[in-house]
C-alpha cells in the first residue's frame, strides 16, 4: 500500500503551522504502511546559507564535534543542528560539493538525506507518530512539504529504504506503487554519473526527475516523462525548492485525491488525510486524472 | 438537475444517530448488522464520517442511511436491501458487490464503484472514476458526470447509465451488460461495440432515469454500448495475441 501526503502552502500566514498539518495528515495513513516513515520540509531558502540533512545510526559519536571538523576540511564556516538519528548542517552554498567529499572521509558511516537551500528530510523506521515525534517535525514551518508511510515492497525495510528519496538539490520525491524497470533505468542513469544509495526502485524514479531537471526541463515536463520512461505502478508526488508536483501512471490504480483552497494545494492518498485541514469541506476536492501532470510553483 | 429522491426515512420517526466522533465504526456497523426484519429503527443518520473505511457495509434490512460527509474505501458494500446515502464523496469500492437495495452518493466516486454489484441501485450524482462497474453481474449503475477508463471491465450483466463521458477502454470484453453513455466515449474496450437503441431499451433506460431522480434528459440523447460476443469463445485465429 503506502500512503503519500503533501501540502502546498499559498497562504502565508498557514507557514507557521505546516509541520503540524503534514504530521496530522501522515499519522492518519498510518494504517498504509506501518514500516518507517519520512517527511521533507521546504523552509524559506536562503542564497548564502545551503542545508545537508545527513544521518546516523550512531548520532552521539558521528554528530560529536562535526561542525568543527568538517569546516577546517573545506575551509568554511558549518554549523550543526541535531534532531536524534539527524543532523542539519549549514555552510556557503559552493561549498556542499566539499562537505560531501570531506563527510565521506571524516565520517563514512553518515549518510546523506538531501541538500539544498530550502530542504530538509527526515526519515526513519517505525510508525509516522513515532517519527514525527522523533523529529519534532510538528514544530517545523515552511512553504510546502511532502511526507510518506511505507509498506515496503521493493527492497529492504531500513533507513535509507524509507521515503523521501533525495537525489538532486531540494528535489525530492513519495511513490506509493512499485517499479518494474528500475534495475534498467538506474543502469542508463549511473552511465550518466548518477550515484545510487539504495536498490530501491522509488530512488530511481528520484533520480530520473533529477537527471531530466539537470537537462534543463522544468518539474512539469519531467514528471511528463515518467509516463513513458518508468514501467510500473505510480502515484508520485514531488517537491522542488519552490514547486509541488503530482503525477499518476495511466492505469492509477494507486489512490489520490487532491484539495485546493485559495490558502493551499493538499494531496493525500485517501481522504481521511485531508478532513482536518482549514475550510475541507469548501474545498475543491478531486481524484487527480491518471496519465496527466500536475503542479504548482511559487 | 433535482437531486435524487431514494431516501425513505420515514419523516415522523426520529433516526438513530452515530456520531463517528463519538462511536466507533464498528459500533456502528454493529448495531446495523444486529438490525432483524420488522425492526422499527428504519431511519439511521451517520456523522463525521471523515473519510473512514467500510461505513454501513453488510447491512441486510430495509432501513435507510443518511451518511453525513465523505466517506474513504468500501461504504456500503455488499448492501442488501438498505437505501445508503452518501452526502459527500466516496473512496474506492463503494458499493461493491451490492446484492439489493439502493445507494445514492451526491459527491463523487473514486475507483470501482459498484464492483461485481449483483444488484440494486447504486446512483452517483457527481463523477466516477476509472474501473466504474468493473465486473457488473446484475446491479443498475446511473452516473450523473463522467466515468474513467476500464469501466464495466468484463461487465456480465445490468445496466451502466453515463449522463456525462466515459473514458478510455469502455465495457473491455464485456458479456451481456448493456452501457447507455449521453456524452463521448473516449475509446471502446475490446469486443464492445455501439449497438442500435431498439424501443426496448428506450423504456429501459427510461425507467433507469426515473428510478435514479433524473428529469430533463431524453433516453433518445444516449448511445448504447454492448459485447460483440467475439470473445465467448477461443477462436484459433487469435492464438498470436495470447
Amino acid at each position: 500500500m503506502c500512503g503519500i501526503v503533501g501540502l502546498f502552502l499559498k497562504d502565508k500566514s498557514l507557514e507557521p503551522q505546516l509541520g503540524s498539518m503534514l504530521s496530522q495528515m501522515l499519522i492518519s495513513l498510518s494504517d498504509r504502511g506501518p514500516d518507517s516513515a519520512g517527511i521533507a520540509i521546504y523552509g524559506a531558502p536562503s542564497k548564502n546559507e545551503a542545508k545537508i540533512t545527513i544521518q546516523s545510526a550512531k548520532p552521539d559519536r558521528d554528530f560529536r564535534g562535526l561542525d568543527a571538523e568538517l569546516a577546517k576540511a573545506i575551509g568554511a564556516t558549518v554549523s550543526i543542528a541535531v534532531k536524534s538519528t539527524h543532523a542539519v548542517l549549514r555552510t556557503a552554498p559552493d561549498k556542499v560539493d566539499a562537505a560531501r567529499e570531506a563527510l565521506q572521509s571524516i565520517r563514512p558511516d553518515v549518510r546523506i538525506m538531501g541538500a539544498g537551500e530550502a530542504v530538509e528530510i527526515y526519515k526513519e523506521v517505525g510508525l509516522p507518530e513515532a517519527v514525527v515525534d522523533r523529529f519534532d517535525v510538528r514544530s517545523m514551518t515552511g512553504t510546502h512539504g511532502i511526507g510518506h508511510t511505507r509498506m515496503a515492497t521493493e527492497s529492504a525495510v531500513t533507513t535509507m529504504g524509507a521515503h523521501p528519496f533525495s537525489t538532486g538539490a531540494d528535489q525530492c520525491l513519495v511513490h506509493n506503487g512499485s517499479l518494474s524497470n528500475h534495475n534498467n533505468v538506474r543502469r542508463e542513469l549511473k552511465r550518466e554519473g548518477m550515484t545510487f544509495e539504495t536498490e530501491n526502485d522509488t530512488e530511481v524514479a528520484a533520480a530520473y526527475l533529477s537527471s531530466q531537471m539537470a537537462h534543463g526541463k522544468n518539474l512539469g515536463e519531467a514528471l511528463e516523462g515518467t509516463l513513458s520512461d518508468l514501467d510500473g505502478f505510480f502515484t508520485f508526488v514531488v517537491g522542488t525548492k519552490n514547486g509541488f508536483g503530482v503525477v499518476r501512471d495511466p492505469i492509477a490504480c494507486k489512490p489520490a485525491v487532491m484539495a485546493e483552497t485559495d490558502q493551499y494545494v493538499a494531496f493525500g492518498s485517501e481522504y481521511r488525510a485531508l478532513t482536518k485541514l482549514p475550510g475541507i469541506d469548501n474545498a475543491r476536492v478531486w481524484e487527480p486524472e491518471p496519465a496527466t501532470v500536475y503542479f504548482w510553483e511559487h | 438537475m433535482p437531486a435524487t429522491k431514494l431516501s425513505k426515512a420515514s419523516q415522523d420517526q426520529a433516526s438513530r444517530v452515530f456520531d463517528l466522533d463519538v462511536s466507533s465504526l464498528r459500533e456502528l456497523n454493529q448495531a446495523l448488522h444486529n438490525l432483524t426484519s420488522g425492526s422499527n429503527e428504519t431511519a439511521w443518520e451517520v456523522l463525521h464520517p471523515k473519510g473512514s473505511h467500510s461505513v454501513a457495509v453488510g447491512v441486510d434490512q430495509p432501513v435507510s442511511i443518511d451518511v453525513r460527509g465523505s466517506v474513504g474505501y468500501y461504504c456500503a458494500g455488499m448492501n442488501d436491501g438498505a437505501a445508503i446515502t452518501v452526502h459527500g464523496s466516496a473512496g474506492p469500492g463503494v458499493g461493491e458487490n451490492m446484492m439489493s437495495g439502493s445507494i445514492v452518493i451526491k459527491g463523487d466516486a473514486s475507483q470501482y464503484a459498484g464492483a461485481t454489484g449483483k444488484g440494486g441501485l447504486l446512483v452517483i450524482e457527481g463523477n466516477a472514476s476509472s474501473r466504474c462497474g468493473i465486473s457488473m453481474k446484475g446491479i443498475d449503475i446511473v452516473v450523473h458526470g463522467n466515468i474513467g477508463h476500464m469501466s464495466a471491465f468484463m461487465a456480465q450483466s445490468g445496466n451502466l447509465v453515463v449522463l456525462g463521458d466515459a473514458g478510455d477502454a469502455l465495457g473491455d470484453s464485456i458479456y451481456e451488460a448493456r452501457l447507455f453513455v449521453r456524452g463521448k466515449v473516449e475509446s471502446l474496450g475490446a469486443d464492445c461495440i455501439a449497438k442500435e437503441m431498439r424501443p426496448e431499451h428506450i423504456e429501459l433506460l427510461q425507467g433507469l432515469l426515473d428510478r435514479a431522480g433524473v428529469t430533463g434528459v431524453k433516453p433518445s440523447e444516449f448511445k448504447r454500448y454492448g459485447s460483440a460476443r467475439t470473445l465467448y469463445n477461443f477462436n484459433i485465429d487469435n492464438a498470436d495475441a495470447y
